[in-house]
Order: C-alpha cells, then sequence, then structure tokens
C-alpha cells in the first residue's frame, strides 16, 4: 500500500511514521521492509500470527531491540519529525517520550507507591515529596486502580491480582507522562475480567496518548482499535481502519487470518 | 481379525511390563541403598572427625592453677621503697614464689627438692605476679592467695595424658608425685577456665601458648581480604553480565576467571611473594601481605557467586526499568543489585570462609614465623589460625597436642559461624520468581 496516499485518507496527525524498516536477528530477517504511520491519540493494533513481527516492529519505536545483542534496525522511524535512530537521539529520552506495558504484568518488587513514582524520580519531574505523590495518586486514577489500592500504598505491587498489577504496570507508565504507549500483548496473562478493565482503560487513555498494542486476539484489536495493521511473515500485508480491516479486507491473506483458517 | 491381533499384542506388552516390573523395583531399591549407605559413611567420618577433635582438644581450654600463699615482700620487689616502675618491672618475682612454696612444704629444704618444686609452676607465674603488682602497687607489702599457672608436664599429669609411670613416658619421680597428690588432696590445684589460650600470642611454653595472635592475624587478613575483593568482584560481575558485549574476548575472560578458581592455592602464594613482597617490598608476615594473597584466591570464587545471583535476576525486571527511560547504570543499582545482593553476600561469605582456612598462600608469604606478640596494626608480623595449627601440631611437646585440636575447634566455630550467616542471608532474603 502506498504509504502517501493512506495519509491523505487519514484526518489525524501522524505521530510515528516508520519508513521502509527492516529488522535482522542475525541471519534471520525479522521485519521485510514496513511502512506505517501511527496517529495521534489513536489505537493501533498490531495483528497476525507468531512470529509475523508484529512484537518486533513494536519494540523498534521505544529502541527495546537495542537490547537483544545481534538485533540490527535499518530504515526510519519518525516520532514528531524526530528520527529515533538518529545517532545523537538519546534513548533514555525516547523512552521518556515513548512508554511501554510488557505482555507478563511485571510491577517491581517494590510498594505499589514507588512503582508508580519511580519513573518521575529517574526523570526529576517532581521536586517535592508533595508533587511526586500528585503524580502516583493523578497516574493511579486514570489507570483505574487508585479506588482499589488507595489504603495500601505502601504494600509491594507485587501481592496485587494479576489483572491489578497490569493496570499498575500502566499507571507506571503514564507517570512519566509519554506521548506514546506501547502495550505487548497487555491481556494475555489475564482472566476475561480483567481484560475487560484494561480494554475500557486502553480506550480512555486514547483522549490524551497514542497507543500502539499488539494483540493476538481479533476481538480485542475490534474492540480496542481504531486501525489495524496486519503482519504476516515479517510483511506488513495490510493497514487501514479497524471495520473495514474486519469487514472488508482488501488482501486474501488477511481474510484467510481474521476469519480463522490459519494463525 | 486386525482387532484380534490388537488385543493380543496389548495383553503380550502387559505381561512383558509385568516381567520386567521386579526387575525396576528391584533396581530402585538397589539405588536407595547406595544412597543410604553413601550419607551414612559421610554421618560416620563426621562423626569421627568431631569426636577425635574434641576427645583430644576440650581439655586444652581448661588450665590447672596451684593456688599459693604470696607475701610481697618489700625487700625483694621495691627494697628502696621509691615505687620506681622500673625497679618493680626488673624485681626477682621468682623468689616469692620459691618463698611460697617453701612454707608448703617446710621439710623439703635440699637444693634438688626445692629445684623440683619451682618446676612444678609455670615460667609465666612470675610474669602474672608483676603484672598484678604493676597494676596495683598498693599490693607491696601484703600477703594474700593467688592462683598460678603451673607447668605443662603438671597439668597433663593432673589432665590424665601422661602417666605416673616413668617407664611409660612419666616425667614425675615418687616424691614429686607424694607433693602433687598432697597439693590435690588439700584442694590447691584446680583446673580453670584456660585465659592464655584467647589472650596471649604464641609461646614456647605451651601452658603460656595462646590463640589471640593468630585470630587477630586471621581478622587483619580477612578485613583486607573482604575490603578489597568484595567491591572488585562485584564490579567485575556487574561489567561482565550487565555491560559488556558478549563476545569472544568475554568468553575468553568467563573460561579464564572459571580456572582461576580452581587454581591451587599454594600458586596464588608462589604470586603473592613474587610480586607484594619482591616488586613492591611490601612487609614480609604481615596480615596486609596476607589479606592481598587471599584476596586472589577468593576473587574468582566471589565473582562467579556474583554472575550467578546476577543471572537469577529475571529479565522482565531489566525491561520494566529501561522501558521506563531508566539508564543502565540505573537499571543496576537500583533494581537489578539490591536483588541479586543475598545470592553475591552468600557467596562473598563461602568465599570468606575459604580464605579464612587457607594456609599455603600464607606460608609462601611468611606468615608461619613464631610470633609472640599480638599484631596491633595489619602491618605487624603474625600468623593466622590455619597457620597457628600448622605450627602447634608440629610442636613436640605432649601439650601442644591437645592445644592443637583446641584451636582446630575454634577454626571450625569460625567457620560454622560463617556458614550459618550464609544459610541465614540466603533464607531470609531470598527471593523466588
Amino acid at each position: 500500500m502506498d504509504p502517501g496516499a493512506e495519509r491523505t485518507q487519514s484526518n489525524g496527525h501522524t505521530k510515528v511514521a516508520a519508513r521502509d524498516v527492516n529488522v535482522y536477528y542475525g541471519e534471520k530477517h525479522a521485519l521485510k521492509t514496513v511502512d506505517l504511520d501511527i496517529r495521534i491519540n489513536e489505537v493501533t493494533a498490531l495483528i497476525g500470527p507468531s512470529g509475523c513481527g508484529k512484537s518486533t516492529f513494536l519494540r523498534c519505536i521505544n529502541r527495546m531491540n537495542d537490547l537483544i545483542d545481534g538485533a540490527k534496525v535499518t530504515g526510519s522511524i519518525v516520532l514528531d519529525r524526530q528520527d529515533i535512530y538518529d545517532r545523537n537521539l538519546d534513548v533514555v529520552q525516547l523512552r521518556a517520550r515513548v512508554g511501554m506495558v510488557f505482555q507478563k504484568p511485571n510491577p517491581f518488587p517494590k510498594s505499589i507507591f514507588d512503582n508508580v513514582a519511580y519513573g518521575p524520580r529517574i526523570h526529576g519531574l517532581a521536586n517535592t515529596a508533595g508533587e511526586i505523590e500528585e503524580i502516583v495518586v493523578t497516574s493511579l486514577k486514570r489507570a483505574g486502580l487508585f479506588e482499589e489500592v488507595k489504603d495500601r500504598l505502601e504494600e509491594p505491587g507485587t501481592g496485587l491480582s494479576g489483572g491489578q498489577q497490569q493496570r499498575l504496570c500502566i499507571a507506571r507508565a503514564i507517570a512519566v507522562s509519554p506521548e506514546v504507549i506501547l502495550m505487548d500483548e497487555p491481556c494475555s496473562a489475564l482472566d476475561p475480567i480483567a481484560t475487560a478493565k484494561v480494554e475500557e482503560l486502553i480506550d480512555e487513555l486514547r483522549e490524551n496518548f497514542t497507543i500502539v498494542i499488539v494483540t493476538h486476539s481479533m476481538q480485542q484489536a475490534a474492540r480496542v482499535s481504531q486501525r489495524t495493521a496486519f503482519f504476516h511473515l515479517g510483511e506488513l500485508i495490510e493497514v487501514g481502519d479497524t471495520e473495514s480491516i474486519f469487514t472488508n479486507p482488501s488482501h486474501k491473506l488477511t481474510q484467510g487470518y481474521i476469519t480463522g483458517r490459519f494463525g | 481379525m486386525s482387532d484380534l491381533v490388537q488385543q493380543l499384542s496389548r495383553s503380550a506388552t502387559a505381561d512383558r511390563v509385568q516381567a520386567r516390573l521386579k526387575q525396576r523395583y528391584a533396581a530402585e531399591r538397589r539405588f536407595r541403598a547406595y544412597g543410604v549407605v553413601a550419607i551414612g559413611l559421610a554421618l560416620l567420618f563426621l562423626v569421627t572427625l568431631l569426636t577425635s577433635i574434641i576427645g583430644k582438644g576440650s581439655s586444652a581450654f581448661f588450665q590447672n592453677e596451684i593456688q599459693l600463699n604470696i607475701t610481697f615482700e618489700p625487700a625483694v620487689i621495691d627494697s628502696e621503697g621509691l615505687r620506681d616502675p622500673a625497679a618493680i618491672a626488673g624485681a626477682d618475682y621468682q623468689a616469692l614464689i620459691r618463698t611460697a612454696l617453701g612454707s608448703l612444704f617446710p621439710e623439703d629444704t635440699d637444693r634438688a627438692s626445692r629445684r623440683e618444686l619451682i618446676h612444678l609452676i609455670s615460667q609465666g607465674a612470675e610474669l602474672e605476679l608483676r603484672k598484678m603488682v604493676m597494676n596495683d602497687p598498693a599490693l607491696i607489702g601484703t600477703t594474700r592467695p593467688v592462683w598460678l599457672p603451673v607447668a605443662a608436664p603438671v597439668d597433663q599429669l593432673l589432665k590424665g595424658h601422661m602417666s605416673r609411670n616413668t617407664e611409660l613416658g612419666g616425667q614425675f619421680n615418687a616424691r614429686e608425685l607424694a607433693r602433687i597428690d598432697h597439693l590435690t588432696g588439700q584442694g590447691l590445684l584446680a583446673a580453670k577456665f584456660n585465659k592464655w589460650l584467647f589472650t596471649q600470642g604464641d609461646s614456647r611454653q605451651p601452658e603460656l601458648a595462646g590463640l589471640w595472635g593468630a585470630v587477630v592475624g586471621s581478622f587483619y587478613s580477612l578485613l583486607v581480604t573482604l575490603a578489597l575483593s568484595f567491591p572488585l568482584g562485584v564490579a567485575a560481575a556487574v561489567y561482565l553480565e550487565e555491560f559488556a558485549v558478549k563476545n569472544r574476548w568475554t568468553d575468553i575472560i568467563e573460561v579464564n576467571i572459571n580456572n582461576l578458581a580452581a587454581v591451587p592455592s599454594i600458586v596464588f602464594g608462589l604470586l603473592g611473594l613474587e610480586i607484594f613482597l619482591n616488586v613492591f617490598g611490601l612487609p614480609r608476615s604481615a596480615p596486609l601481605v596476607g589479606g592481598l594473597a587471599l584476596t586472589l584466591v577468593s576473587l574468582p570464587t566471589i565473582i562467579i557467586a556474583a554472575r550467578v545471583a546476577l543471572k537469577a535476576v529475571p529479565p522482565w525486571i531489566r525491561e520494566a526499568a529501561l522501558g521506563l527511560g531508566a539508564s543502565r547504570l540505573q537499571m543496576v543499582t537500583h533494581h537489578v543489585l539490591p536483588l541479586a545482593m543475598p545470592g553475591i553476600l552468600t557467596g562473598t561469605i563461602i568465599g570468606m570462609a575459604r580464605a579464612v582456612g587457607e594456609s599455603a598462600p600464607l606460608l609462601m608469604i611468611g606468615m608461619v614465623a613464631f610470633v609472640v606478640n599480638i599484631p596491633a596494626t595489619p602491618l605487624d608480623p603474625s600468623t593466622a589460625l590455619p597457620v597457628q595449627i600448622y605450627l602447634w601440631a608440629a610442636s613436640p611437646e605432649r601439650a601442644f597436642v591437645e592445644r592443637t585440636s583446641a584451636a582446630i575447634l575454634v577454626l571450625l566455630c569460625f567457620l560454622a559461624v560463617m556458614n550459618a550467616t550464609a544459610i541465614f542471608l540466603r533464607k531470609r532474603y531470598e527471593r523466588r520468581w
């Protein structure tokens, strides 16, 4: 699909623009010439069968692939007119702007309060204890967790239930006030009720953040996202409005996947 | 037809399984029996070792003393009455003991008897009296009962380590034995806690020889070892695990660290001798150099233990921190290192326990000398506990046999305390993911 034509169709601004992105893990060519625009204040879902490169693409956006030995990324990913693979870009600063929520809830083995306060503390976002507390409370409220934990902020975050832990991780991510939040299958370790809560939360967060979510569940993609991108064997097959992807896919691979013929 | 075949083959399988079942259970029983026998043997050796050491060594914690009525004669101690410390220090305290002994055995006035009498008492008794008077000159002119150490042969006889029969290695003739029995009968001889063992340095007189010099020497060495090997080891492990790029060079370094952990410690002693003494010219026999040599011994152990502890911290902790925009150093100091610390400390204590029991590298750098003084600083000549054991084990006196075992007991206690601390830390702070 021609990205230029794609952009003229959209009415939102482009927050992240990926052009000609290739990722190699050693010999393996994991992501092949991907062009994709992520629009501001929208939820973009990345779907596709296992090993299709959707998580790889997600981890390119905050350069978490840098951590993998032998991983090599070519092409450009532009965040607000700044190439994040530019040599002069500071990766610490980038990750403050692009937050991430992982597949397995991974709170630090510290108190609930310290989990949320960690990001603001290392980035120096608050000068006084009062400001820190304000950020923690606001973030927990926005993550819809405050009412459940307000009496036990000093208890360890690892003592919460799985769904609460994942919302704690979301609170921890938004405490830094990022512009983009990346979510790597955030509900795959959660039960249906916790999943529903997180999905509801994602929908609310869309107002203030640009969200990219990788998911295995097509129902989830249909429920939470405005736009969907379908990956297959390292290639971006099709991207478009979620409704049209699910009702009227233009590529027969997409159709095969969403109707459950493979994947 | 095919159903029938299947049925037949199925029952044949069952029969074969049945036939082998007995064999399989027998093999399992045999295996368990081997395990029980192995553990039983290990326990037997442990019990034998401990009974032997405790049996031989426990008596060394007591020392027989004699109660004498000492008159602190002014004419002997301080004839001019000036209370001059130099004069008091140089006085003839043996004369006081001779007088006191003479009053106990008034009929033994011949030279031979008097010599036998004074040989009942340790040479340390004079030092004890001098110390008493130096500390409190007001004693001069008074008479009071004082407990003084007896000579080592008397001590050994009273403890039953020496035969009363001269043909069986006894050192005392009938008259001497009668005197000792007389004193025992009057309650003037008694076994008391052996304070010399825990307050004195080495001595040629077994009854005055102590472990304290070796304990202090070991303590200083260990302090130097800990101060060097803990920060160096942790820094090396953190760098290799968290920062270094994995390539052929880091592989070579890893292999070599593992090899160093297996190098015999005497080799490190030779290295220490060459580098610390010959090149840097550091003092011989000093705990500082001992500590440096022991650092070489314990460093690979600590690095390996710290790397294992760091590896055990799950990768998602690192991802969570980096995903929030923490730098690598922040990730390590805020999250990874605190979580790995119990494991690192356990490894360090085990490394220290190995260092405290090492003697070979200390022999090489000269910590094997006969040192009477308690080292005041890590630069003073000293021995260490395992070396002191080695020295005493080589001494011919019967009284040193029990002291060797006592020193081994003290060393084992140190090791037990250190290992217990390691286990406590592990149980208390260990995390399971």
